[in-house]
């Protein structure tokens, strides 16, 4: 069944959208990520024009991530205060990332920056968590226990706060300057920026995995909220029936996604989350460093991306 | 430059034509419903003469279909430090969205190269050139033509017109998926040994109906409220999602 959407001008089946949208929103699911690092580049391979593509999928990874974050409150998964302290940054961030990407768009290279982006920001993340988990996965076999929680410089800063629901006793500048540093990737990237969070968080912060899911996504919800209405009102490219199929298959992907989540350990969890990482790192870092078939291309101009 | 041209050619043949265009359209709106998937229209018309048929040469009939014009960026790739990177760019400010050629025969054969560059009948003639005076404008230019063609957009269809005994002619033209919306300009020639001896013109309307009019007008018109009411769907079928799941599960 074939659909015309209104905004991006063309035509697609209406089953590989709801497909893709299903995909992202298992994967949000599962991983507290947004899933705009993949729904992005899959909507341009489907001939979605890049504009359009980038705005919709802010919109449809609002959808995603609320209906994960409510099957995570529920679970009482998610750390309300922490996601507040991440979000005072995250709008801080994501404004001078708007500022950044305008300025790069003038100079006519901001294709090129955000895939260089997507390949170093996918490749180191997806790299360390793959090492990282694959050790852990390594020590729960052998029996050995996990260790112990080291306090490191991050525990020594000023500004405490208690987060109960993580059990961290820690300052409030890592949380805030991290929440900076993904809304300003996640402006430039156009994506919610789960998958720099979800490690940070693990890694920077020490919140456990369980936990880090449900805030990931309570914060995502509200950068790429003011991402959507940003794109509506800037580039008018946020496309609603693209977004309805889209969502459609998203929130019933992510329902079941959560399901699948507490069945896997931890640690496979990420494994599987750096693998699906560092698949679409490579894949754009193929298509940056290959001869394409077509050295043209064409685009409205309207269309920054 | 082409509308001059073609302003100028009225004048000079429409009192003298010994042979004239009388064509219709079997629909002159194309209406882009949410399930729309390409259209056909069928062209068809008759030459009215006053004269006998003249026997010099056969008359060939050339239909041409323009989508409305839109600004385009074409950029090539190159390497730089190893990464293939968009380096040169330029914009064609009125490239047609669509067009499509048909016409009776082999268009060298039915259309002289003078005349072409008249009317602005074939895709390179009509397709306004990219980056003029830039050293390698043509491949840019050749670089447009060649992509449109490949998605459909862009369409010869030498023999697609078929004409009956020198007086009734049709054909089908084949809009693609991807249809932008406005008017399409219709063009009908007749010639003989490559001139053309007369013309006609029309019009297509293309245009969103029903859901699709509405979302693209809120869009453009009221982006504040598109974006509110985009938001609010996201969070009622994130919300809506998952009720309907924990009713499911009981």
């Amino acid at each position: 069944m074939q659909i015309y959407l209104p905004i991006a001008e063309v035509s697609v089946n209406a089953f590989l959208l709801l497909g893709i949208g299903g995909i992202v929103g298992i994967l949000s699911g599962m991983f507290g990520v947004g899933g705009g690092f993949l729904i992005t580049p899959l909507l341009f391979f489907v001939g979605i024009p890049p504009a359009v593509a980038v705005a919709t999928s802010a919109n449809q990874v609002v959808a995603s991530s609320v209906s994960g974050v409510l099957a995570h409150l529920k679970r009482r998964s998610v750390d309300l205060k922490m996601g507040g302290v991440l979000l005072v940054g995250g709008v801080i961030g994501a404004a001078a990332g708007v500022q950044v990407f305008n300025i790069l768009r003038q100079r006519g290279q901001v294709d090129l920056l955000v895939e260089l982006c997507y390949v170093i920001f996918l490749g180191i993340i997806g790299s360390l968590m793959f090492v990282e988990s694959l050790r852990a996965l390594r020590k729960t076999r052998n029996g050995a226990l996990p260790p112990r929680r080291k306090h490191n410089w991050v525990h020594n800063l000023p500004l405490k706060m208690k987060f109960r629901t993580s059990g961290l006793y820690i300052s409030v500048i890592p949380p805030v300057l991290v929440g900076l540093l993904v809304g300003l990737l996640s402006a430039v990237m156009g994506v919610g920026g789960g998958f720099i969070m979800v490690p940070a968080m693990i890694y920077l912060l020490g919140m456990p995995t369980k936990v880090v899911i449900g805030t990931s996504l309570f914060q995502i919800i509200f950068v790429t909220g003011f991402a959507t209405i940003m794109h509506a009102t800037t580039n008018r490219t946020v496309d609603l029936i693209l977004a309805l199929f889209l969502l459609l298959g998203g929130v019933i992907g992510a329902q079941i996604g959560t399901q699948l989540g507490t069945k896997l350990k931890a640690e496979q969890l990420r494994i599987l989350l750096a693998a699906i990482v560092l698949a679409v790192c490579g894949k754009i870092a193929l298509d940056l460093l290959l001869q394409p078939s077509e050295l043209f291309s064409l685009s409205n101009s309207l269309g920054g991306m | 430059m082409r509308r001059l041209a073609l302003a100028l050619f009225l004048c000079l043949t429409t009192p003298v034509a010994a042979e004239d265009v009388v064509a219709s359209l079997s629909s002159n709106a194309v209406e882009i419903t949410t399930n729309f998937d390409g259209s056909e229209i069928l062209i068809f018309g008759a030459v009215r003469r006053e004269e006998p048929i003249p026997l010099n040469a056969p008359l060939e009939v050339i239909i041409t279909v323009e989508g409305p014009s839109r600004t385009v960026a074409v950029r090539r790739k190159d390497r730089v430090f190893g990464i293939w990177a968009n380096t040169q760019s330029y914009e064609a400010s009125d490239a047609p969205t669509f067009y499509a050629v048909s016409t009776t025969g082999p268009f060298d054969e039915v259309l002289s190269d003078a005349n072409d560059l008249l009317y602005g009948v074939s895709i390179p003639r009509a397709i306004p050139q990219v980056a003029l005076g830039t050293p390698d404008q043509s491949a840019f230019s050749e670089a447009l033509i060649r992509i449109r063609q490949d998605e459909g957009l862009y369409q010869y269809n030498e023999g697609g017109v078929i004409l009956r005994q020198s007086t009734l002619f049709d054909t089908a033209v084949q809009l693609p998926a991807n249809l932008v919306e406005g008017d399409y300009q219709m063009r009908i020639f007749l010639t003989r040994d490559g001139e053309v001896v007369s013309s006609s013109q029309g019009e297509i309307t293309v245009r969103k109906v029903g859901l699709e009019r509405l979302t693209y007008n809120l869009a453009q018109n009221q982006p504040l409220i598109y974006g509110i009411l985009s938001l609010l769907i996201a969070i009622a079928a994130g919300w809506l999602a998952s009720v309907f799941f924990r009713l499911v599960r009981g």
